[in-house]
């Protein structure tokens, strides 16, 4: 998905884990997928540089499908479909 | 001719069942688990220990972490006091660290003042303390495994152990079955 894309998608769930550092993004992001439907987006907002390897990866495994990832200021959300 | 094809029937029930056995512990020797035998009790490597298998965990990943030796101060509780140690175990259980929040560093320990820094730096960069991750660790499902003959052989009792729900007692067997199941291993 182009950014633009991923900016105007229909998020079901915002993890907001920028207050934490590795592996504190992955633990929320674990936690959160549980709430939402499959097929439906997360995305997860983190201020820690890992975690752009880490959640691609989480998702390979789990086969959540890994939309990309838009860069803020000092943040990056990632985007994710649940599988 | 009736006889002679009875016996191979036989036969072949008896290869099935052999290559049913190796087939299971085939796919038995490469779970999807995580084995950890953590002996050092210094507070930077029961950290790594910790964030290796929270990270795991959150993948799914089945983690059971073997803690032996030094590493059983970090499971102490310090509001625990047992009875009923000899001499020795009681001196063992002074000069040994009460707990994970008074491990040492394996670098730099400048008598306490390098753990100190670590904790103050790992609140500054929102790094969980170590009382958050065996809190998320047993969320999680992490298993911990605690070395019976060096719990005794330090003199510790089962009384002084932190509240954990994954907690098991077992032998250095339970650790070597357990790796040899698991995908991946590591000691730290």
């Amino acid at each position: 998905m182009t950014t633009e894309e991923l900016k105007n998608a229909t998020v079901a769930k915002s993890v907001d884990a920028r207050g934490t550092a590795c592996p504190g993004p992955l633990l929320a992001a674990k936690k959160a997928i549980g709430e939402i439907e499959s097929g439906e987006i997360m995305e997860i907002l983190s201020a820690d540089e890992g975690t752009k390897h880490d959640i691609p990866r989480w998702c390979n495994k789990m086969e959540h499908d890994f939309l990309g990832m838009v860069e803020e200021d000092s943040f990056t959300r990632l985007f994710l479909k649940k599988a | 001719m009736q006889e002679d094809l009875q016996l191979q029937i036989q036969q072949l029930q008896q290869q099935v069942e052999k290559l049913q056995k190796s087939v299971t512990k085939m796919q038995n020797s490469r779970k999807d688990q995580l084995s950890i035998a953590c002996v050092s009790g210094d507070m930077d490597k029961i950290l790594a220990t910790m964030i290796i298998s929270i990270a795991a965990a959150s993948m799914d990943t089945k983690v059971k972490i073997f803690f032996s030796f030094w590493a059983l101060s970090a499971l102490r509780d310090k509001n625990k006091n047992p009875k009923g140690k000899d001499f020795i175990s009681k001196m063992f259980g002074i000069m040994l660290p009460k707990g994970k929040n008074q491990l040492k560093l394996s670098n730099m320990n400048m008598a306490g003042m390098g753990p100190m820094m670590i904790k103050y730096l790992m609140k500054k960069h929102n790094v969980l303390s170590l009382d958050e991750m065996f809190k998320a660790a047993g969320e999680l499902g992490v298993e911990i495994i605690v070395c019976e003959m060096s719990m005794d052989l330090m003199g510790f009792k089962k009384e002084e152990f932190i509240d954990y729900p994954y907690f098991k007692y077992a032998g250095a067997a339970t650790f070597v079955t357990d790796a040899g199941e698991s995908a991946a291993q590591l000691f730290v």
